[in-house]
């Protein structure tokens, strides 16, 4: 009698907060026909979103596997002063507000400050256009790979690459044939969450980015924009479409992981 | 490849892991490294091995210094306590590794892996992920993947810690007939005496990073060079008391000490199976009481109390005794038949009385 009145609250909270809404998004999607929702999602402002969008996570992507990992290697493997400060910092976007962070951008780069003015004589437009808001989504997700290669690289500790070297290899073969490999799915958790994240971002972009039609509007802003313009077929059909892609990604990172659980134990 | 340690000093941080260790292993030699926690016998082996660095002193590998030669120029074969395995390959890839690292042609590196596939017994595993293995198979793997590059030398750091006792067994035995084929310089590192005993042909014991004594099994075992020897091979009574009048009386007991001088504190070892116990109060001269029975297999462990509350541990073979009926509570006599006196920091023995015999009977007052 208790696991079924469990189950079924479960059940209820995500019927209340997940399915309930997102059936609500897909039949107002197709509110006035297929033709409609092709009309709003094919259309040059919504295309131009996507396409932001898909650029800006491309970036934050490549750059917080890069770094992210860097970060990871020197917390778990390092001993320097302010190494726990580091870490705290880490989670730090978690306990931002990402409107207030792209606010901080602002700060940083506007007109009248120092950085504003020495990237404006090299010709580069920080703010308003696509720097700030790559700047903006990298705060917003930095914390993602890192989170997902500390404790990994803790659990392997370093055995298996002594083992490596006592067999010749050198630093870098060490990394790219031991430490890389046994990292991967950590890479996989942390790119799957970077691109979640980023393709969701809203506050800091909406800041920093200025919203201006077809040159800084994301698939996000472009949503909002279009609700704020009573224009709900549309904005209901590129949220519905964003889902559906992230839905997509999710699918086939569960389908890959259930493949290659078991050469992890 | 003969190993020359001279001087060896490691420090991490505040801490003294080795201090001034000098010794030198043969060519060929299995040699193990036993100590306690703590002991700094694993920093040695990893000194050896290029993993540390020393704080001081020099290793010599056949005749060179290694000081300043990285872990991957040394040659060495190590093997992990965990087996240190690549999860993310084959039992095959695990073996060639070191093989590709050093460029080997492939047709090479295949008859190699197979070679020790067959000496390994791991022959059908070679496509097998180490998950799939079980301990004893890992470990082998292990062993494999560490003599596939044909190493000078084979360092093990307690390779048989992580398997359960069956299978410990096993490994010891696949060591020493490893050892007899391929006469691979080795040194190993336990914590656990008999298996040191049982898989080296000598032993140096370690204890607070500092060498204490190295010598064979039966060396060590016998004529332990310092008390802490003496305590950590085998089970040892040891009692303290000082020499008067060229005797060393503890309670009833008297252990003549001729050749020490009067005054002089000294503490008196005798191993279990040297106290003789017996129901009947008259055959032995001392009087205890039986306080507790162990059945150890292949014998029995006899904990009997002296009339001043001395605690002694006796050990006798089972056949002995079956010939008595012993009670626990019951009032026993016993004898110390051999002893000896342990040496202590600081101070000289003559050589000569190293242990001395009792006779069972009576003594002249």
């Amino acid at each position: 009698m208790m696991r079924r009145l469990l189950i079924g609250s479960v059940w209820s909270y995500f019927a209340l907060l997940l399915i309930g809404p997102i059936l609500y998004l897909a039949v107002q999607s197709f509110d006035e026909g297929i033709a409609a929702y092709w009309r709003e999602v094919t259309k040059p402002e919504a295309l131009h979103g996507f396409a932001l969008t898909f650029e800006i996570t491309a970036i934050v992507l490549a750059v917080n596997l890069s770094f992210g990992s860097i970060t990871a290697l020197v917390l778990v493997r390092q001993q320097f002063a302010g190494r726990t400060i580091l870490s705290g910092l880490i989670d730090l976007p978690f306990s931002v507000s990402p409107v207030i962070a792209g606010f901080m951008l602002i700060l940083l780069f506007g007109p009248e400050t120092i950085l504003g003015t020495f990237f404006g004589t090299l010709g580069v437009k920080v703010l308003f256009a696509m720097p700030a808001m790559v700047l903006a989504t990298l705060f917003a997700t930095f914390p993602f790979v890192v989170r997902e290669l500390t404790p990994l690289l803790q659990t392997i500790g370093t055995d298996a690459e002594e083992a490596a070297r006592t067999l010749g290899a050198n630093e870098w073969q060490v990394f790219l044939k031991v430490t890389l490999p046994m990292l991967k799915w950590g890479f996989v958790y942390g790119a799957t969450l970077t691109v979640a994240r980023a393709i969701g971002e809203f506050g800091a972009v909406l800041v920093v980015s200025g919203n201006i039609l077809l040159v800084t509007q994301t698939a996000t802003l472009h949503i909002y924009q279009s609700y704020v313009d009573f224009n709900y077929v549309g904005a209901n059909a590129v949220a519905l479409t964003l889902l559906a892609v992230s839905f997509a990604i999710l699918t086939v990172l569960e389908l890959a992981k259930a493949k290659a659980a078991a050469t992890l134990v | 490849m003969k190993i020359e340690v001279r001087g060896l000093t490691k420090q991490f941080g505040l801490v003294q892991a080795v201090s001034g260790v000098s010794f030198t292993v043969k060519e060929g030699e299995l040699l193990g490294l036993l100590g306690p926690s703590g002991s700094g016998k694993t920093t040695v082996l990893r000194l050896i091995a290029g993993l540390e660095t020393p704080s001081g002193g020099e290793i010599y590998i056949d005749g060179t210094r290694v000081n300043d030669l990285s872990v991957q120029d040394r040659n060495i074969g190590f093997v992990f306590q965990h087996y240190a395995l690549f999860k993310h390959l084959t039992v095959f890839e695990n073996i060639a590794f070191g093989l590709k690292i050093k460029k080997w042609k492939p047709a090479d590196i295949e008859q190699r892996v197979a070679e020790l596939l067959r000496l390994m017994s791991l022959n059908a595993l070679e496509n097998r992920y180490p998950h799939q293995l079980s301990g004893g198979q890992r470990q082998r793997v292990a062993i494999a993947r560490s003599l596939a590059p044909r190493p000078s030398v084979l360092l093990l750091d307690e390779p048989f810690g992580a398997v359960d006792a069956k299978v410990r067994q096993e490994l010891r035995e696949w060591l020493i007939r490893l050892h007899d084929r391929l006469n691979v310089t080795s040194l190993f590192v336990t914590h656990d005496q008999e298996e040191a005993m049982e898989v080296s042909g000598r032993i140096i014991v370690f204890s607070k990073g500092k060498l204490e004594q190295i010598g064979s099994p039966a060396e060590v075992y016998e004529e332990p060079a310092t008390e802490f020897v003496a305590r950590f091979i085998g089970a040892m009574n040891i009692l303290e008391g000082q020499v008067m009048n060229g005797v060393v009386k503890i309670g009833s007991l008297q252990f003549p000490a001729s050749d020490i001088c009067d005054h002089v504190r000294v503490q008196v070892g005798f191993r279990p199976y040297y106290v003789k116990v017996s129901e009947d109060p008259q055959r032995y001269r001392q009087p205890a009481t039986l306080r507790h029975i162990y059945f150890l297999g292949v014998a029995y462990r006899l904990e009997i109390e002296t009339e001043e509350g001395l605690i002694l541990r006796s050990r006798m073979n089972k056949e002995e005794f079956r010939q008595y009926s012993f009670e626990v509570g019951q009032p026993v006599s016993f004898a110390v038949t051999h002893f000896r006196f342990l040496p202590q920091d600081g101070m000289s023995f003559p050589s000569s009385s190293a242990s001395s015999q009792l006779d069972a009977g009576p003594l002249t007052p």
